[in-house]
């Protein structure tokens, strides 16, 4: 009745099986390839299309970072580290230069990634036509016909009713020129750093299905019109509180004696990294 | 001839009971409703749930005689149900009164009074414990003694302090619209059948009831595409409720006055749902609105999807049979659905007969035409 654990919590062949549809969408930049989703240990929709990827990537030698919402000590965060590490004891870090593999819900991290890095994006709704197309025999056709009619229309409608687009996180994006593709729900703040990013970016969706990829050096441009330019999240005149980091995406927080709104970074990693070298030019400093 | 399925017919029916009963026998080990009430709680809250009755006992009782099956179990808990009278309702619950056992925020990191992971599942990874094979009452003992042992003596305070509501703050904001309470005395779907279009209240208690798997199916169905509601969780919270009621005969009635009958444990969501508004000079803007889930027990995934449908059902479209509230309400009750499935399984003996003459006559016709 018991069963020993395999490296990597998968069996080699159901590794390979990943690992092809892998290849295949990094040589299909933002084509959704369908592959075999394995029921996981973790809930579908908690980030098993990502875990998948890096399960089915990772080697001993390799060193890994979760985050969840910017954070690497967000309870799912934890939950998955602590999975990844359970089945392969490999080494986790909460420093993003020092990761060779870094899985992430929402976020891009604020330290640019390098050509020796790759990101493992969770998606849950990896269609980018699912709000002006429910069937998916339907979605599928209108990207093999090249036809996005219906994500402009979207953005459209938007400026007609609102003045102006009106997408939150997850604001799609033209992959090479060819594919339109969900960023996953990163903010559009993030959606620059995808445009020719030096990292292969690997998106997988688990309960959807769904391999697709960013290979390096490819470009990424938000969908938007000439007279609505595409705008990310502003935090115009906001810094961190802890660090005084600005032009980086901020959290909204309550400050619980005064009840004023204030803003912290939003990846904690980025701004621990900030404190402590601001800390360090001090001492020197001071020797000096 | 005709008298002989009649009389096989009783005697059938006797022997499949006692086969029943020996099914249930024969492993020869006893279920005791304790042991149920101890480790199947979420059974136990489902059921109860299911079936409007908050009664963990008799839930537990219904899951014993149903051999664990959940549609077995509230149909007899529903069917008890009926047999007793409803001597009064109890006062409106202010859900800010709830003892918090556990309360999460999907929409902000840090929420006033912050957040309570309590017990949950979802952070552990779902693989088989083979160690339960071998659990002894002994080594349970041991780890409640260290748990208890590792846990800081607290000193209980002299005030309850109740944690405010995340939609409080972005009220103060204006992103949600302040409403009245409304205090119109609620329909009773117990005591009325269900009129199209129906009201909130009537809504609100067809979903609680739902089934766990349909409303959670159809929550899932408007989020990934069929429906146009996709929200954020503002709050979840799980713990118990007090409950009052007020004595029915009596003429002016005193919050004072008011009996307190006991708590019930329930899970409770509010959903932040963006929808477009018109505003005063007619435009159309995005505002929040909040999509309503509450069942008896703790099942967080009903709530959340009883939120979706809430909102879904607030705001008709054609377009998606999620949106359609005689679709979603007429479809998501356990005992009905699940009732005349199985009807299915009576003899239709009858019917097939006329059916089978009808599409024999036409088949007939057809080859007359092609010869």
């Amino acid at each position: 009745m018991r069963a020993n654990m395999h490296f990597a919590f998968f069996d080699e062949g159901s590794k390979k099986e990943i690992r092809r549809a892998t290849l295949k969408a990094v040589a299909i930049p933002g084509y959704q390839v369908p592959f075999a989703s394995r029921e996981m240990p973790i809930a579908r929709g908690w980030g098993t299309g990502g875990l998948q990827l890096t399960l089915s990537l990772i080697g001993k030698m390799d060193v890994l970072k979760v985050i969840d919402q910017g954070a690497d000590e967000s309870v799912n965060a934890v939950s998955i580290k602590k999975l990844v590490q359970e089945t392969t004891g490999v080494q986790i870090t909460d420093q993003t230069k020092d990761a060779d593999l870094i899985q992430s819900r929402h976020r891009i991290p604020e330290t640019p990634l390098t050509k020796d890095q790759i990101l493992v994006l969770q998606v849950p709704m990896p269609e980018p036509l699912r709000p002006v197309e429910a069937r998916e025999y339907m979605t599928k056709r209108m990207h093999s016909e090249d036809d996005y009619s219906g994500a402009w229309l979207m953005l459209f409608e938007q400026i007609v009713k609102y003045g102006r687009t009106a997408t939150a996180a997850d604001h799609p994006v033209y992959v090479n020129g060819r594919y339109v593709m969900a960023p996953s729900p990163i903010p559009r703040f993030d959606n620059p750093k995808m445009h020719l990013s030096e990292a292969l970016i690997l998106l997988g969706a688990g309960r959807e299905k769904k391999i697709y990829a960013v290979p390096p050096y490819t470009t990424v441009e938000s969908l938007a019109f000439e007279d609505y330019p595409f705008a990310v999240e502003s935090f115009e005149g906001q810094e961190c509180q802890l660090c005084g980091s600005a032009h980086v995406f901020l959290d909204e927080v309550i400050d619980q004696k005064t009840g004023k709104t204030v803003y912290q970074c939003n990846d904690t990693s980025y701004c621990m990294e900030q404190l402590n070298s601001r800390e360090k030019a001090e001492v020197e400093s001071n020797y000096a | 001839m005709g008298y002989v399925p009649v009389k096989g017919g009783t005697q059938a029916i006797a022997a499949s009971i006692k086969r029943l009963t020996y099914e249930r026998l024969k492993g020869e080990e006893i279920l005791e409703i304790n042991t149920i009430l101890a480790t199947m709680g979420s059974m136990v809250d489902q059921v109860m749930s299911e079936s409007s009755l908050y009664s963990p006992e008799l839930a537990a009782l219904a899951i014993k005689q149903g051999e664990g099956s959940m549609e077995e179990a509230v149909f007899l808990m529903r069917a008890h149900r009926s047999t007793l009278p409803r001597h009064y309702y109890s006062e409106a619950v202010e859900a800010e009164t709830m003892l918090v056992e556990r309360r999460i925020s999907a929409s902000f990191k840090d929420i006033p009074g912050g957040q309570l992971l309590g017990a949950t599942y979802d952070y552990t990874h779902r693989l088989l414990d083979f160690r339960l094979l071998e659990e002894s009452a002994e080594t349970n003992r041991g780890w409640l003694q260290d748990y208890q042992d590792s846990l800081p003596m607290i000193q209980a305070g002299q005030e309850v302090v109740y944690f405010p509501k995340v939609v409080d703050y972005l009220r103060q904001e204006g992103l949600f619209e302040t409403y009245q309470p409304d205090n119109t005395r609620p329909t009773d779907v117990t005591k009325q059948s269900l009129q199209f279009p129906t009201t909130r209240s009537a809504r609100l208690q067809v979903l609680t009831r739902g089934q766990t798997g349909a409303v959670t199916s159809f929550g899932y169905a408007s989020l990934r595409g069929y429906g146009q509601v996709h929200p954020t969780v503002g709050e979840v919270r799980v713990g118990k409720m007090p409950i009052y009621t007020v004595q029915p005969n009596e003429m002016d009635q005193e919050p004072e006055d008011q009996f307190y009958i006991g708590e019930i444990r329930i899970t409770e969501v509010e959903s932040f749902v963006p929808v477009t508004v018109k505003n005063d000079e007619n435009e159309d803007e995005l505002e929040f609105e909040i999509g309503y889930g509450v069942c008896y027990g703790k099942n967080e995934t009903k709530a959340i999807a009883m939120s979706i449908l809430d909102q879904c059902l607030e705001h008709p479209n054609s377009n998606f049979p999620t949106h359609d509230e005689e679709f979603v309400l007429l479809h998501i009750d356990s005992v009905e659905s699940t009732g005349f499935i199985s009807h299915l399984k009576l003899p239709h003996y009858v019917t097939f007969q006329s059916k089978l003459d009808s599409i024999r006559q036409v088949k007939k016709g057809v080859q007359k035409v092609e010869s």
